[in-house]
């Protein structure tokens, strides 16, 4: 990576009144890699990936984009930027008034100004490919269940193929069958149409097949980040604990101390 | 705790707010005035504001007319002016009643409805999600809302004003033993355009308050059910108190001469 990166995180800082969440971050991402970060529950993880896309203003700290600074920008310059990213929420963020359908040909409409039949023969492409039928598409996101509802919203996010796709545990609650077929997704969205992805999940198997690098958030920085391969044999204990999921070790030390 | 520094931090907070809403205001004015228009969702907001709310409305001016036709039947009894009925029907309903009634039936149900909807929305994140996908959520949500409030009040006034009008006829006629002819004679008589006119004025203001208290209190949504559920009482508390101050205020700039 001698060349310019494609997001490019420097000393990043959010804070929530006194609760210091991220402390400095640290974190390069290549065009067309596939970036997974983990790490424990409410470690600053979902706040990473709002203040990426702009959702959040971050207290101190920089995010460049293919080199120009995205933060402090002014809102409407803001909002164009934010046009490039496409983020998966974590509970998924479905516009609960209107069917599924509408709610992936949304961003098409919103965002590429397609005009609505077109956008919505994408969208059932896009609903298939997560493997949901056009049954589906009539429903309300309330009669969906909980994997149903993750894979429609993301269906939503890739539907517009942004530039940066941000998943924030896209196979949380699905089935290992379907998790698979999801990660090939996110990993065909890399390869195939050349986004550059950063994913947050909790599950190891996933991690190691979509991520081409995986960074280690512990205590608001990035402790650990390297191929994805490498991750079960890091060599730092903190990584160690949390991927073979031990109760003994530094983290669950920092945990009881608190 | 020092009183003084009390009375200063609620001072200040208190201005704040009004700047935070005083913002907002500017803010959802703008989107309504500025391309892209969501047509779509207007005619939907219209429908359920205008058209939903008509029963409501309905009710509560009819029996606000019979109401009134009898009240001042009474009154003025005592010294015998029973022919000013109709009249001051016309006139209560027209000036007064059917645009304050309207708009507080329509801040109870539209009000409230408006911030549950979106304070929901800000709760799941919905309005994030439309930010992310390219949508000013003061244009796809505010906007629409508030262009719909300001629209479909006055045409609920206008029904309300006749069912309200017509209440009073009723009882007139058929209670109070009033001749028809004479009852509607009387009802046109001194009747001026103005009356309605600076009713429907009154609707379009009320219509604008509802929604925008609506949609600020709904926006701005706290975490959580109990957010949405202080959001929603907000709405209509305000949106209803700042109706009756703003009736004495339009009162005042139309017959204040
Ligand atoms: N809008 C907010 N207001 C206040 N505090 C917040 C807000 N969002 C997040 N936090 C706090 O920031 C911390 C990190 O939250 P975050 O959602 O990023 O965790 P996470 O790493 O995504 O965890 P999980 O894996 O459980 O999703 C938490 O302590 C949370 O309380
Ligand atoms: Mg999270």
């Amino acid at each position: 990576m001698t060349d310019l990166p494609k997001i490019r995180i420097r000393g990043l800082c959010k804070a929530f009144g006194a609760n210091q969440v991220l402390r400095g971050l640290d974190l390069d991402i290549a065009a067309g890699e596939s970036v997974v970060v983990i790490g424990g529950s409410g470690t600053g993880k979902s706040v990473l990936i709002k203040c990426l896309i702009g959702l959040m203003e971050p207290d101190a700290g920089t995010i460049e984009l293919d080199g120009k600074l995205i933060t402090g920008l002014p809102p409407r310059q803001r909002e164009a930027v934010m046009g490039r990213f496409g983020l998966l929420f974590q509970n998924g963020a479905l516009f609960d008034s209107v069917p599924v359908l509408d709610n992936v040909a949304f961003g098409l409409v919103s965002a590429k100004g397609r005009p609505m039949a077109e956008a919505k023969r994408t969208a059932m492409e896009k609903l298939a490919q997560v493997g949901l039928g056009a049954d589906v598409a009539a429903m309300y996101p309330a009669e969906l269940s909980g994997g149903m509802r993750k894979r429609v919203a993301l269906a939503r996010t890739i539907a517009t193929e942004p530039d940066i796709l941000l998943f924030d545990e896209p196979t949380t609650g699905l089935d290992p069958i379907m998790g698979d077929v999801i990660d090939q997704l996110i990993l065909k969205c890399v390869r195939e149409l050349g986004g550059t992805a950063l994913t947050i999940t909790h599950d190891m198997t996933s991690a190691k097949r979509i991520g081409d690098r995986i960074a280690m958030l512990y205590d608001g920085r990035i402790i650990w980040v390297g191929p994805a391969g490498t991750v079960d044999a890091s060599g730092d204990e903190y990584v160690d604990q949390f991927v073979h999921g031990r109760v003994e070790g530094p983290i669950a030390f920092a945990t009881r101390r608190h | 705790m020092n009183p003084i520094a009390a009375i200063g931090s609620t001072f200040l907070e208190f201005l704040a707010a009004v700047g935070r809403l005083v913002l907002f205001t500017a803010s959802a004015v703008s989107h309504c005035v500025r391309p892209p228009f969501y047509p779509r969702i207007l005619l939907r907001q219209i429908i359920e504001i205008g058209f939903y709310s008509l029963p409501v409305v309905g009710l509560t001016t009819l029996f606000s007319g019979m109401v009134l036709a009898l009240q001042s039947y009474t009154g003025f009894a005592r010294f015998s002016a029973e022919g000013a009925v109709a009249t001051v029907v016309v006139l209560s309903i027209t000036r007064e009643l059917g645009p304050v009634l309207a708009g507080l039936m329509v801040a109870g149900r539209i009000g409230a409805s408006m911030a549950a909807e979106i304070g929901t929305m800000r709760v799941t994140e919905q309005i994030d999600a439309l930010t992310t996908l390219s949508t000013n959520p003061y244009k796809y949500l505010v906007a629409p809302r508030i262009l719909a409030g300001v629209i479909s009040l006055p045409f609920l006034v206008l029904v309300g004003d006749i069912v309200g009008v017509f209440g009073g006829y009723i009882v007139g006629v058929y209670k109070l033993d009033f001749n028809a002819a004479t009852y509607l004679q009387r009802t046109i008589e001194f009747l001026e355009p103005m009356d309605v006119i600076s009713g429907l004025v009154k609707a379009a203001v009320f219509g604008f308050l509802v929604a925008l208290m609506g949609c600020y209190h709904g926006y701005r949504s706290g975490r959580g059910a109990q957010g949405v559920g202080a959001a929603t009482t907000n709405a209509v508390v305000s949106a209803s108190i700042l109706i009756l101050i703003s009736n004495y205020g339009i009162t005042t700039l139309f017959f204040s001469q």
